[in-house]
């Protein structure tokens, strides 16, 4: 039975289900229950923002608080996968993997290659991204593509409650690293959502709208920016399709190229700083791919060369808008 | 031979020295044909240290995991990775320990508790924190054992894991191979305050400072280290005062260092020499007995080296397998 459920319950959900199923599935990281050591209530906290709440009643044994120690509990996380557990991490906030990461991309990433094939890491590391909750610019990043440079990471960056729900148990499940990216600004956008368990596989990108005269792919919170600029566009008679990616690594390319073939024009919207970017792998690769198909300029509309900035005045405009994304389409149209 | 002064029966003495030998006839042999150009990229030769490796793992089983270092080949030989694909994976052949996509630093044989000798410093510690917690959650009563440098002592992995492991109380186990040297960098200048043992008591766990020359010193430090793990007393941290008989990596000339003093530890520090004397002066084992082992450990490495070098290399194709298991 579907019912609405917002993001963040879907996130509580999933883990709480594969919990229930799978007692090696453990959850570590930084308040996920709250006050540990403290003589008030017992899961004080449940994650900074709630996520969490409620998990440690249920699952006692599976959820972990650590001490602010990133670079330690991530590689645990990693150490624990390659013995046995199934664990997911969490990392708060995506910008702290400063600290902690060569656990990911030295060790967790490389172990299966550089083992010969003989390891294997079931691991999930989930943190918030994303900017527009005025969080400033060491909360407020996406750094998706620093994930998805990397071989032997998959990044998953799911748009809304439904996605999440059957990628993170697609992630709990799966045999690799997982980086699974919550973009902090849809945890309240509510979708429906199935209350018994399903997975999404991986690199099956969602076309969230049909359209004939372009295509703009994108994925997180900007998928609903691009869904508003096309219902925009259609008063000028212009119908856009919009491919939300869901996830980056593995990523696919058959959806995206299918599109470009179908309508000739590619505008690629992402969140994430411009320079090596998704947006310009994706314009990358469908120029090398697809490139008689194209009728006009591939546009990218990213955010800015800047960190993030603090005032809302600035980063209401730092986050790609459906009106920027509205006139890349319309630059696209130009012969 | 039945007055046996030693903590180990004369059959585990034979096996701690044939452990010994053969880790240092692999360096040896290495530091040689490395020096010809038969070896591909960098090693880092063990040599002088055998005494950590050997001690330590004596104690542990196929459950128990390590995480190692760069120089690392002491300790896969000492948990039981076989010579021979060790020695095709430093060769870089499609027989090695990680079918030739690994190399001398980075062997791991997950099935004996060995996860992978590490080129990053310090990052051991973390994954053993993983390890123990696995242990603890599962229940299986196994240990993680974290090997680090002294030079990879001052990591902040190494140190958030020294605390990690006692908030957790994990049944984990620290071990610095305090060699002397970073690299070219001495411990005199670059580990602040005096002593590992109060590094650990700073984090609230037990500390032990032992000659890492003296085998049965670590052996019997080590062992009461581990049963207390095994039993949930929690993680413990051990210093071994070693020597590094070569090079940081092959190649190094070590000007760095003092006057006379790598003839000084060959002739005064060398844990084999020690063991050996030792044991065939309380008349346990032979120098004949000794002997049989040591031509032994050659053949065998001869062996290593002619089977390594006739190898197979990988084909083509295995550049794109092994980075998922599916993608």
């Amino acid at each position: 039975m579907a019912r609405k459920l917002s993001m963040k319950d879907a996130i509580n959900e999933a883990v709480d289900q594969e919990m229930t199923r799978d007692p090696t599935v453990i959850m570590m990281g930084e308040d996920i229950v709250g006050g540990a050591g403290a003589s008030g209530e017992e899961d004080a906290w449940g994650g900074v923002l709630g996520v969490t709440k409620g998990l440690y009643a249920k699952h006692r044994n599976q959820m972990i608080d650590t001490p602010l120690s990133e670079s330690a509990y991530v590689g645990a996380a990693i150490g624990a996968a390659a013995c046995g557990l199934r664990p997911i991490a969490e990392l708060m906030f995506v910008d702290f993997i400063g600290v902690c990461l060569d656990q990911v991309y030295n060790q967790a990433a490389k172990f299966r290659y550089m083992f010969g094939g003989k390891a294997e890491t079931p691991l999930v590391i989930r943190a918030m991204c994303g900017a527009g909750f005025r969080a400033a610019a060491q909360h407020s990043q996406m750094l998706t593509p620093i994930f998805t440079h990397i071989p032997g990471l998959k990044v998953v960056c799911p748009s809304n409650a439904y996605d999440t729900k059957g990628l993170l148990i697609q992630s709990i499940r799966d045999n690799d690293p997982v980086i699974f990216l919550e973009h902090k600004n849809l945890y309240g956008h509510m979708s429906d959502v199935p209350e018994e368990s399903y997975t999404i596989p991986f690199g099956e990108a969602n076309v969230v709208r049909e359209g004939k005269h372009a295509t703009i792919v994108t994925y997180g919170q900007t998928v609903h920016r691009s869904v508003d600029a096309a219902a925009a566009l259609t008063k000028d008679g212009v119908e856009c399709e919009v491919i939300d990616l869901r996830t980056l690594s593995p990523i696919d390319w058959g959806t995206v190229i299918e599109s470009v073939e179908k309508t000739g024009r590619l505008i690629c919207v992402d969140e994430a700083n411009p320079r090596c970017s998704i947006a310009t792998d994706v314009s990358a690769h469908v120029a090398q791919e697809a490139f008689k198909a194209l009728k006009g300029p591939i546009m990218m509309v990213t955010a800015p060369h800047t960190p993030v900035p603090f005032s809302p005045a600035l980063e209401d405009i730092y986050i790609p808008t459906a009106d920027a994304i509205a006139s890349a389409v319309r630059k696209s149209m130009v012969r | 031979m039945s007055n046996n002064p030693f903590p180990l029966s004369k059959e585990k003495l034979l096996e701690a020295y044939r452990m010994m030998r053969t880790i240092r006839e692999f360096e040896e042999r290495l530091h040689v044909d490395f020096a010809r150009g038969d070896i591909p990229g960098f090693v880092h030769l063990y040599a002088g240290e055998e005494a950590v490796a050997t001690g330590i793992m004596m104690h542990l089983n196929d459950r128990d995991r390590i995480a190692s270092t760069h120089r690392g080949h002491g300790h896969c030989i000492a948990k039981g990775v076989d010579v021979k694909e060790m020695m095709a994976e430093i060769y870089g052949k499609a027989t090695g320990a990680c079918r030739g996509k690994g190399g001398s630093m980075h062997i791991a044989n997950l099935s004996k508790g060995m996860m992978g000798a590490n080129g990053i410093l310090g990052a051991g510690a973390p994954l053993i924190c993983g390890a123990a917690l696995a242990a603890q959650k599962l229940g299986h009563g196994g240990v993680g054992v974290s090997f680090v440098g002294d030079g990879g002592s001052n990591q902040g992995t190494f140190l958030e894991s020294l605390n990690l492991a006692s908030v957790w109380n994990l049944p984990a186990i620290f071990v610095v191979e305090n060699n002397g040297y970073a690299e070219s960098t001495s411990v005199e200048w670059a580990v602040a305050g005096d002593s590992y043992v109060d590094r650990a008591t700073g984090f609230g766990m037990p500390g032990v400072s032992v000659d890492g020359t003296d085998f049965f010193a670590v052996y019997e430090a080590i062992g009461e280290i581990v049963k207390r793990a095994r039993e949930g007393g929690g993680p413990s941290l051990i210093e071994c005062k070693t020597v590094r008989f070569h090079g940081h990596f092959e190649g190094d000339a070590q000007t760095y260092r003092g006057k006379g003093e790598l003839e000084d530890i060959r002739a005064n520090k060398d844990c084999i020499k020690i063991f050996r004397n030792r044991v065939r002066d309380a008349g346990v084992v032979s120098d004949a007995e000794f002997d049989k082992i040591d031509k032994a450990v050659v053949a065998l490495i001869e062996e290593a080296v002619v089977e390594a070098k006739a190898a197979p290399l990988p084909k083509a194709g295995e550049l794109l397998t092994d980075v998922y298991v599916a993608y």
